[in-house]
């Protein structure tokens, strides 16, 4: 009998630097400050190199983890930016805004016994790096075929098609709805979280490597589909977002003061208004907060609303915390700043005075009842436990719908009965020939890397379509 | 960049006209259907109906009257320059039918909207009596073109200064007691329009209103246009900008748009004294 011991001493996870909550509550600068070189070569000599690596099958664009933390610890950032981005055009926002502890740190052998490699905030550390010192040189581009190909949309999903099949020698231009390319990156994730900086950084890079990027290009109103073709395109993809915000169908829902987050976070976020008056754009800035909902987005509204100046800003959810849909770092961030949660009550309605404003909401206690279908314990009202909330500002962030605008307007695209765009799950093909899909107008809301792996998916079934057909 | 190829000041220079060079937009837009424009990097997306359009020439013509910060931004834009972002053709185009007779009435910088409806209703047969009206004689627009859109035509101004007497919702009337309309479009200020179809109720005359509320995005995605109708959550965006007038909560709508009155106020003032100065 022996216990096993370490016969080195243990290297502890690196601690990300971030802004002091309460100076960070009131400005919008980014939370985390990002890794010294120092800190990241520390971190990386913590990854054992498994010869079966865990971390890239929960990768859903596969990125060579070992291979690039590797070079990290050997402090080749130009080396390691390089490996990532044979998978991962958006390795800058990926590093900020993915579920690592759900994908990559979620299967990092080190999390058994204690924290797993940071692989996020490392991942971060070297496509910020190469932002700053644009050492790296582009990745290499195949000679060009002449194919053109639509990208429709230019978020997530929309951008790694684009990135893909551009070095694979195809002709792409996104087309963007909005006055500005990268779609949820742009309108809906807070510059806190994601500096929008980084966000054209990327996609001007896209364009240096070929790709067109055309803005205010509603396609489904500017343009149809069929006139795409018509155009010379020979494979579209659509990567439109979700982009249908859910109401409650409650009592005072269009009160002045009520927002869906969608419009909410597209004041702040695209709109600048934040910055009102230096930007035209205006957004209500409340004095108390109510968010709908527990998602990410929720957290991302009720942050917002305490840096816009909001004494109070709550979240109310009607299940329970183990149910928050969130990430857990982006609830801690949330509750570090002052947030506060209420958890298993329901809104029943809004009240608001003479002229319309918003005062006040009605909530309703919950308690968890027998297991639904989904295996949850199901929330179920507590009779008579009605009580109010003062608020002058509720944001409504209880997920999203699919967007017809585009859907309904293309004649031969096979939709669900909620009005998703129904594909190949392996190739992302729809029922429209030479027309694929991908992202959360495909899957509902999702996260950013699900929709970069439709979008890998895609791009490789698109590339093999344009040499050997549909 | 969307060029401004031609520039018309009207109403004493309250109201502009701007014809503005938008190949892709021009070549789909039909009757009854808006653009969101934004004149610079800073600025708003602010929402017009187009008053025209000209697909050989490639160009869309919007009228609209200065009422504050952004609209201003708008006017200092001179002929060769440019907006920056423009983008449409958004919202439903009116369902065009010919039904026999029909009124079109306008109030405002409404009469530019309801234009192209109107002559759209003549060439495909219905009769059509246009009622426009303004608060004096020197705010009226677009006479001229409107008497040459419609078969019967009628001008108010509030004060008497020219033509009727009186609202247009009074020549209405009578026009409704005396004849058989089969549709009301009536297009202008929230009150108008309201006032229009509380009379078009009265004589059961199916009412279509063209509505203008606050709005960010133009594709459904943001929600802040959403207007009350017959009970139901309709965004104007998508869902209109048309709609049944007599299933419209108007009072909802007017109460909706004051929603940054102050935000206007001071964003207004302070553009004023820094453009002075």
């Amino acid at each position: 009998m022996s216990t096993p011991t370490s016969k080195t001493e243990k290297t502890s996870r690196q601690p990300m630097p971030e802004q002091e909550p309460h100076i960070r509550a009131k400005n919008f600068d980014e939370v985390p400050l990002g890794l010294t070189p120092e800190m990241a070569m520390i971190e990386a000599s913590r990854c054992i190199q498994c010869k079966k690596p865990a971390c890239v099958e929960g990768c859903p664009v596969n990125v060579d983890i070992p291979g690039f933390i590797n070079h990290i610890k050997e402090g080749n950032f130009t080396a390691a930016i390089t490996k990532i981005w044979e998978k991962n055009s958006l390795p800058a926002v990926c590093g900020r805004v993915c579920p690592q502890e759900l994908q990559c740190e979620g299967n990092c052998v080190l999390g058994k016994k204690d924290a797993p490699v940071a692989i996020g905030n490392l991942e971060r550390f070297v496509a910020d790096y190469e932002r700053k010192n644009k050492k790296a040189s582009l990745p290499p581009k195949a000679a060009p075929t002449g194919k053109k190909v639509a990208v429709v949309g230019s978020g997530p999903s929309g951008l790694t098609v684009a990135s893909d099949l551009v070095l694979k020698g195809h002709d792409v231009t996104v087309f963007e709805a909005f006055h500005k390319p990268g779609g949820v990156l742009v309108y809906g994730i807070p510059e806190f979280r994601l500096p929008k900086e980084i966000v054209f950084s990327e996609v001007a890079g896209l364009e240096s490597l070929g790709a067109k990027v055309i803005v205010n290009a509603v396609i489904g109103r500017t343009i149809s589909l069929d006139e795409l073709f018509e155009e010379g395109y020979e494979a579209i993809y659509l990567g439109v977002g979700a982009g249908l915000p859910t109401f409650l169908n409650i009592p005072g829902e269009n009160l002045i003061g009520v927002f869906s987050a969608n419009e909410y976070l597209t004041r702040s976020n695209l709109m600048k208004a934040y910055r009102f008056p230096e930007y035209d754009t205006p957004v209500i800035k409340g004095k108390n907060v109510i968010t709908l909902g527990a998602g990410n987005v929720a957290m991302d509204a009720a942050r917002t609303a305490l840096r816009l100046g909001a004494q109070s800003s709550k979240i109310v959810y009607r299940r329970s915390r183990d149910e928050v849909p969130a990430r857990g770092a982006e609830v801690h961030h949330a509750e570090q700043e002052g947030v506060e949660f209420y958890f298993l009550t329901s809104p029943v309605k809004f009240s608001g005075d003479k002229n319309g404003r918003l005062t006040g909401m009605t909530g309703l206690k919950m308690e968890l009842g027998e297991p639904d279908q989904s295996g949850r314990r199901r929330p179920v009202a507590v009779t008579g436990s009605e009580f109010d909330l003062d608020c002058d500002l509720a944001i409504i962030a209880v997920g999203a719908g699919a967007n017809p605008l585009l859907t309904r307007s293309t004649k031969g695209l096979a939709l669900n009965k909620w009005g998703y765009i129904v594909t190949d799950e392996k190739t992302g093909k729809t029922s429209k020939k030479g027309v694929w899909a991908g992202g959360d107008i495909v899957t509902g809301s999702a996260t950013v890397i699900l929709a970069m792996g439709a979008g890998r998916q895609a791009a490789d079934s698109i590339n093999n379509y344009l040499a050997v057909g549909w | 960049m969307f060029k401004i190829v031609h520039r018309e000041e009207m109403a004493g220079g309250t109201v502009i006209l701007n014809e503005i060079d938008a190949p892709l937009i021009a070549k789909k837009a039909q009757p009854g259907q808006f653009v969101i424009l934004k004149a610079t990097e800073t600025g708003e997306r602010i929402p017009l109906t187009m008053a025209d359009t000209n697909p050989d020439k490639g160009t869309i013509t919007i009228i609209y009257m200065v009422v504050g910060k952004s609209t201003a931004l708008f006017r200092d834009l001179k002929t060769g320059d440019s907006f920056m972002d423009i983008i449409g053709p958004l919202g439903a185009p009116t369902h065009l039918e010919k039904m026999g007779k029909v009124v079109c009435v306008g109030g405002g910088t409404g009469v530019a909207v309801l234009h192209p409806i109107t002559r759209a209703l003549k060439q495909i047969g219905n009769d059509v009596t246009c009622i426009i009206g303004a608060r004096t004689k020197d705010l009226l627009i677009l006479e001229t073109q409107m008497k040459a859109a419609s078969n019967h035509f009628h001008v108010c101004t509030d004060d008497g200064s020219y033509g009727h007497h009186g609202f247009v919702t009074q020549v209405l009337e009578n026009i409704l007691k005396e004849q058989d309309i089969k549709l009301a479009v009536g297009i202008g200020p929230v009150p108008m329009m309201k006032a229009v179809c509380n009379i078009t109720k009265k004589y059961n005359v199916k009412t279509l209103v063209s509505l203008n509320p606050i709005m960010i995005d133009g594709t459904g995605m943001c929600g802040g246009c959403r207007v009350s109708v017959g009970g139901k959550t309709k965004f104007a965006c998508v869902d209109g900008p048309e709609f049944d007038g007599h299933d419209v909560d108007f009072d909802e709508l007017m109460m909706r748009l004051r929603a940054y009155t102050e935000e206007e106020k001071m964003s207004n003032t302070t553009y004023c004294q820094a453009t002075k100065a």
